[in-house]
């Protein structure tokens, strides 16, 4: 099993990144195979004039990553109260054709983390909006790590055990929900 | 005037004419009502037993963006469940008036629906058959059946009723 990794934002030293390595580790402890998406900036802005039969690479890249994986976990800091720009950005490229789109029953989960006290408690809510009205299975649980930057260790892993306990569960949901697919797909 | 079983409805086995049926619903959204139907459908009557399903994919509305929704977990979660069912348990006629006791299927969830409606009395059809009519209505909650999603208006009411009327129009041919 493959699952794809989507931190909502760029930064080198995102603390949403951090969090996705210590997810990383956890589906590799699983024996599952976890990459994070490395070129989420490089995504131009959706316009549907350029949404066209070869769509731009950076675009097409990003759908062959989703179509490309098994289940898609997503760590989103908040902006405004809301999802960053370029990850809606990229959910928008994901999404279209609408019939056709890779997020269609595609498992995902959502977490998130913000240096304020909630841990973008409000973007995750509207990136799980944004991705079931795309079509996604998006499956329960919602770990807010707030104050990330008091959150991890030296190495950079979460260092808050309760936090970690449940950033495990929405790991291991999100392989017993995207396990039973991969075995039909295979079956198929 | 009787309502026994037995003269409920005709004996025999009976199957829709897929041309002149129609499986549709139709909700509250918004200041009007949102309309679809399904395109693909099966619909008989065999024994005094009334059956019915259609399939998801073959939802109609007239955006496609909603069509391809429809078809997400969000909605009918046409992946896992495919159809929706419904069979009846019992049936009773006072006249023309038809109402059904039955159990409908959607999205995985079984819940038992009283239908009511019309049903005309056979008639020889101009290609040597022989049909009859049922137009039949029910309302069911959505929200029993694992369909929850909404969007709240500015006023903080859902923009989306929880109530959805399901109609089915259908011709019945007899089956040789």
């Amino acid at each position: 099993m493959k699952v794809l990794g989507i931190s909502g934002s760029l930064r080198r030293d995102s603390h949403n990144t951090k969090l996705l390595r210590t997810v990383g580790e956890m589906f590799e402890a699983a024996g599952v195979e976890f990459e994070i998406y490395p070129d989420l900036k490089l995504v131009p802005p959706y316009d549907e004039d350029d949404d066209v039969d070869q769509a731009p690479a950076a675009a097409a890249q990003l759908r062959a990553a989703v179509a490309g994986a098994d289940a898609v976990f997503f760590s989103t800091p908040e902006y405004n109260s809301s999802i960053p720009g370029q990850l809606k950005n990229a959910i928008d490229w994901l999404s279209r054709p609408k019939s056709e789109s890779v997020l269609l029953n595609k498992p995902v989960a959502v977490i998130g983390a913000s240096t304020g006290m909630f841990g973008a408690v409000w973007a995750q809510a509207e990136l799980r909006k944004t991705l079931a009205a795309s079509g996604a299975r998006v499956v329960e649980g919602e770990v807010a790590v707030g104050h990330a930057h008091t959150r991890f260790d030296d190495s950079d892993r979460l260092s808050d055990p309760d936090l970690s306990d449940q950033v495990a569960a929405v790991v291991q949901t999100l392989i017993g929900e995207a396990a039973p697919r991969r075995t039909a797909r295979a079956a198929a | 005037m009787s309502t026994t079983e037995l003269q409920a409805v005709p004996a025999g086995t009976w199957a829709a004419d897929k041309v002149h049926s129609d499986i549709a619903f139709a909700i509250d959204y918004m200041a009007g009502t949102f309309s679809g139907s399904f395109s693909d459908f099966d619909a008989g009557l065999t024994d005094g037993v009334l059956r019915g399903s259609a399939r998801v994919a073959s939802v109609q509305v007239k955006d496609p963006n909603l069509t391809a929704h429809l078809q997400a977990p969000d909605f009918f979660d046409a992946e896992r469940h495919p159809e929706l069912t419904f069979e009846s348990k019992n049936l009773r006629r006072d006249g023309n008036q038809l109402t059904v006791d039955g159990e409908i299927t959607i999205k995985g969830h079984t819940e038992p629906v009283v239908i009511t409606g019309t049903i005309s009395d056979p008639i020889n059809d101009p290609y040597g058959g022989e049909r009859f009519g049922l137009k039949l209505e029910t309302k069911v909650d959505r929200t029993k059946f694992g369909i929850d999603w909404n969007n709240p208006l500015p006023n903080g009411e859902p923009a989306l009723s929880n109530e959805v009327k399901l109609i089915a129009e259908l011709q019945l041919s007899k089956q040789s």
